[in-house]
């Protein structure tokens, strides 16, 4: 498949991120996202948006051809500042204590 | 916090904790920080845990870490999209014997308990605390390490980097670049509940006794990539991870692909009506000895995920991390007792010390692979298909001669891959190895 230039396809059917989200346990740090995105311009150009297909926690996604960022579900992961090549994550780890609270990990 | 420590240590993962532990029981003082609410709950893997690295930190841990079930039993699958698998096991009795040598665990208890150890033997640590950047002095030399708390400077004689594999602290302080997505595989894996005995009974093993499958073949849908299960005592892990590269050029979501993985009729049988209790992701540096950063420097030395210590090959991370974490230790310890200061020179012993080591030796070893399996799609994707198209050739019995079947199978090798390719492929296989 070569869709590099294609959008990213929606969530396949059947499979809902959210639901497997809701067996986590987190500590939200409300008014607080530990992820910005530098510059929303430019995430208008760019046509592959691998941020919104990388992520596992589905915290990026497309709202309207639009990147939209919700950290709650966040995993902590790093992928999105890793695959975006126009380095427009701003990455940090939520303040101590906050975000994903692993019972397993 | 106006105390001065002989050592900082930044995370509280498998190498942070064996570096700690390390220095401490050395009667250097040493404090940990941690951003997770308690050590473990920020952390991934799979999990196994090979004993010889632990072993050398902590004697005795058999007999009261929080382990799972000692391996017996290792299966390699290689497994289509959707249908066949094709595969090896490898069971021996010798594994059942104590010592046992490998055991799975989970992290998030095995994690917590190693962290006991560090704070019994006289380690400082704080959890729920992100340390956001490094102190230097006007030399440069790091002295300490700065924490988003007010007045949050802490200082220090040598500060180690056990951050994990996004390490924006030595990324931040312009100690290394941050890593790429063609040397990074981004994995997903779920927590699957089931009673004790159901595993015991589908897995065909005793009590205590785990089984390990390890996956490789098209269910990555050709991109670099492998899945894995795991038993512990009444949960299954399941995961798979590809390289961010692949997943961002075959715009495939990482949970598609565990989907996929949970669906397949190998798998779906071992794990139905298994209760998911946790989703998780984690990022695994894989580039390799060619992808490693700057080990040391004046007053600081990277260890772990953060440094890149994965042997993709062979599936091995935790065990690099303890050993690496333990010679920074060790280095500092031989430092101090000399009473000679942490500089670049003196810790390049650090250096030298995983050079000796299977650490340094099995990455050197193995330093042509992650280039090697990106310009050779056909190594995952294409082989493994071809194995499985051949047997199940071989295993229809339908009345056709074998000598047709055999020239099917040909045929299609030979459609799938040209004769030069073949011969290209064996050459550059072997190179990359031996």
């Amino acid at each position: 498949m070569s869709a590099a230039n294609n959008a990213p396809a929606a969530t396949p059917p059947g499979i809902n991120v959210e639901e497997k989200l809701f067996q986590n346990r987190y500590r939200v740090d409300p008014g607080r996202s530990h992820i910005r995105i530098k510059d929303p311009v430019a995430c208008d150009g760019c046509a592959p948006k691998p941020c919104v297909v990388c992520c596992p926690a589905g915290a990026w996604r497309l709202e309207e051809g639009k990147v939209d960022l919700v950290v709650d579900g966040c995993l902590e992961c790093g992928s999105c500042r890793i695959v975006c090549d126009r380095d427009n994550v701003d990455w940090n780890y939520p303040r101590g204590g906050f975000g994903i609270l692993f019972k397993f990990g | 916090m106006s105390e001065k420590f002989d050592v900082i240590v930044v995370g509280a993962g498998p190498s942070g904790n064996a570096a700690a532990y390390t220095l401490a029981r050395a009667g250097l003082s040493v404090l940990q920080l941690e951003r997770g609410e308690s050590p473990g709950t920020k952390n991934v893997q799979g999990a196994i845990l090979y004993a010889h690295a632990l072993e050398k930190i902590i004697p005795d841990f058999r007999d009261h870490a929080p382990l799972e079930r000692h391996v017996v039993e290792q299966r390699m699958w290689l497994m289509d999209e959707a249908q066949a698998c094709s595969g090896m096991t490898y069971r021996d009795e010798q594994f059942a014997q104590p010592p046992h040598y490998r055991y799975t665990i989970v992290r998030a208890r095995f994690d917590r308990w190693f962290s006991e150890q560090v704070r019994e033997a006289g380690a400082t640590v704080i959890n729920e605390t992100t340390v956001t950047g490094l102190l230097k002095d006007k030399n440069g030399k790091v002295v300490g390490v700065q924490t988003e708390r007010d007045g949050g400077e802490i200082r220090a004689d040598a500060v180690i980097l056990a951050d994990g594999v996004n390490s924006l602290v030595a990324q931040r302080a312009g100690l290394r670049e941050d890593i790429r997505a063609e040397h990074a595989a981004l994995a997903v894996k779920e927590m699957l509940f089931l009673p004790r005995e159901t595993i015991e009974q589908r897995f065909g093993i005793g009590e205590e006794q785990g089984v390990v499958i390890e996956i490789a073949g098209r269910i990555t849908h050709g991109m670099v990539g492998t899945g894995f299960l795991y038993t512990n005592h009444d949960s299954l892990a399941i995961g798979i991870g590809c390289m961010l590269s692949d997943l961002r050029r075959q715009q495939l979501s990482p949970y598609q692909l565990l989907e996929g993985l949970k669906r397949h009729p190998s798998i779906r049988p071992l794990i139905e009506g298994a209760e998911m209790k946790e989703y998780a992701a984690h990022v695994i540096p894989e580039g390799g000895y060619k992808a490693l950063p700057r080990l040391y420097g004046d007053g600081w030395m990277i260890v772990g995920d953060s440094a890149g210590f994965v042997n993709a090959v062979h599936r091995e991370g935790s065990n690099l991390a303890m050993t690496s974490g333990r010679l920074a230790a060790e280095t500092l310890i031989a430092l101090k007792t000399r009473d000679k200061p942490f500089t670049a020179s003196n810790l390049s012993a650090y250096k030298a010390a995983l050079d000796g080591s299977f650490v340094m030796k099995d990455l050197k070893k193995y330093a042509e692979v992650p280039s090697f399996l990106h310009g050779n799609p056909h190594m995952l994707g294409t082989y493994p298909s071809l194995l499985n198209t051949a047997a199940r050739e071989m295993l229809m019995v339908d009345g056709t001669d074998k000598r047709t079947k055999q020239r099917r199978i040909f045929a299609e090798v030979r459609e799938k891959r040209s004769l030069l390719g073949l011969v290209g492929d064996s050459y550059r296989f072997w190179r990359a190895f031996k």
